[in-house]
């Protein structure tokens, strides 16, 4: 944090402090013991609710459900970027036969959500005779919403360069593609990596949409197996098995976001520049299908 | 045109749904939001923790799971029963409060030191001091993140269709009931939320505009 909000306390402030640190310590533990014991009241702990995990059955559907989730991940995420690159070129063209209706298509899948997007393509084209898989629904959809995302961060980035930069490369005499190519592209993407990597972050969380559409990812593994009656129907359990997946995919993701940065900030090769417009396109949209 | 004539009260009960999640959770997330960042800005350090271990974790859960987690598996914990509409609500705020409370806290990091400092030396407490002299200062310099942060609230709602409550989302259920073209059903849904969305973003231009303190 940047700013000191508070003085180095006294003792008075420090006495104050330390009864206010055991009252929250004491909420904290309040409410979680609290939930504990719900959870233990109602048997989610009791052996029948976890014997799923003893099946070979429910680990290869769990296992399936993950590789589903990350399957998607990866098609979606390389197929973004690519998209990503491509509008962002095409947005920053001189011509506005190119520039403008790469504008309008970027606008359009910002603002339109992405579960209706996944709808559409799902439920929406075999009106007209285009039939497709929910995997194909749930790429496409995350292919053009987070590609538009990044189209606009990569503009940011290059946008955000000092001008001298491309103007010293056109005084070398070098043409359009390879002041981009060149100069422009590797320091931009360089200083928009730890925003690219958070964008990936919220197209893996938006993988989790699928589940809407029946793509049979880890979250519908999750409701599929917690409606068993075999094993006391264990909601509870699967979700915190699908939670801790999650959870902990993303986590690892959004911490190589952040060492990225700091490497990004030790490192002179970097320039300083201000990430502010990306910041903003990212601040809407790292909610998720925002 | 038919698709949407046709089904005016259907659209039109799915939209006023939209709407309402979408206020609820808003207002509520807002408060949420700014009550975690003074969490975490807060002299105690154990407030602190809180307040960011929660951020951590909520915004690397997704949605969707947030929702699975209080439709499927809450009710088993027999704490208090909610209905999917409030659900919803519940989901969309404890979601969206995370990511408020970062924007509010990146806009008290703008607030000049000196604001601060001068507080401090006139006598005002902590929760004065935030109350009334930092806070009223970093919201008006987040407005336009703030509210790019309620547009994804809004899109968001949309997840509830998948969870039993009838708002926009789920219009294209009953329209695939009736056998109505899905294609031209959807894309006036979509149309619906870029309506929605219109206006919150001149919202933000003009409190942009009004607000914008000068430095």
């Amino acid at each position: 944090m940047s700013s000191v909000l508070f003085d180095v306390p006294g003792p008075r402030a420090r006495l104050r402090y330390r009864i206010l640190t055991v009252v929250g310590i004491a909420v904290l533990l309040g409410a979680l013991a609290y939930v504990i014991y719900r959870f233990y009241d109602t048997g989610q702990f009791t052996a029948r609710k976890w014997s799923w995990a003893e099946y070979r059955v429910q680990q290869e559907a769990l296992f399936n459900g993950l590789l589903n989730t990350l399957r998607a991940f990866a098609v979606g995420a390389v197929l973004a970027m690519l998209f990503g690159a491509v509008f962002a070129a095409a947005r920053l063209s001189d011509h506005v036969f190119w520039r403008g209706p790469s504008t309008v298509v970027v606008e359009f899948f910002r603002a339109v959500p992405l579960l209706i997007m996944m709808f559409f393509f799902y439920y929406g084209l075999p009106t007209i005779g285009i039939k497709m898989s929910p995997f194909m629904a749930v790429v496409l959809g995350l292919t053009l919403y987070n590609g538009s995302v990044l189209a606009e961060v990569f503009r940011a980035g290059i946008n955000s360069l000092p001008k001298g930069q491309s103007e010293a490369a056109y005084a070398l005499g070098m043409r359009k593609t390879q002041v981009m190519v060149l100069v422009l592209l590797p320091q931009a993407l360089r200083a928009m990596l730890p925003t690219i990597i958070s964008q990936l972050v919220v197209l893996l969380k938006d993988t989790a949409l699928g589940f809407i559409i029946t793509y049979e990812e880890l979250l519908d593994w999750a409701r599929d197996l917690g409606g068993q009656l075999l094993f006391g129907r264990p909601y509870v359990p699967v979700i915190i098995v699908a939670s801790a997946i999650y959870i902990g995919l993303c986590l690892l993701l959004s911490w190589f976001a952040t060492y990225l940065e700091k490497r990004n900030r030790r490192s002179k090769k970097v320039l300083p520049i201000d990430t502010g417009d990306a910041g903003n396109v990212v601040a809407g949209s790292a909610m998720g299908q925002v | 045109m038919g698709v949407l004539t046709n089904n005016l009260t259907l659209f039109r009960d799915g939209f006023a749904t939209t709407l309402q999640l979408f206020l609820y959770s808003a207002v509520l997330s807002l408060l949420l939001g700014t009550f975690l960042a003074m969490l975490r800005v807060s002299p105690v350090p154990v407030f602190r923790a809180i307040g960011t271990t929660y951020v951590t974790v909520v915004r690397n859960s997704p949605l969707t799971l947030v929702f699975g987690f209080f439709v499927f598996a809450y009710p088993y914990l027999e704490i208090i029963k909610f209905d999917f509409f409030t659900s919803a609500i519940v989901a969309l705020t404890l979601y969206t409060s995370a990511f408020i409370c970062e924007v509010v806290r990146s806009g008290i990091n703008t607030v000049p030191v000196g604001q601060a400092e001068a507080s401090r030396a006139l006598g005002l407490t902590f929760p004065q001091m935030l109350g009334s002299v930092v806070l009223p200062q970093a919201l008006r310099s987040v407005v336009p993140p703030l509210v790019s942060t309620l547009i994804a609230l809004l899109k968001n709602t949309t997840i509830a269709a998948g969870f039993s409550v009838s708002e926009a989302g789920a219009i294209r259920d009953s329209l695939s009931e009736q056998g109505a073209n899905m294609l031209l059903g959807l894309t006036w849904i979509a149309f619906g939320f870029v309506v929605l969305v219109i206006p919150l973003t001149l919202l933000q231009r003009v409190l942009e505009k009004r607000w914008s303190v000068a430095r």
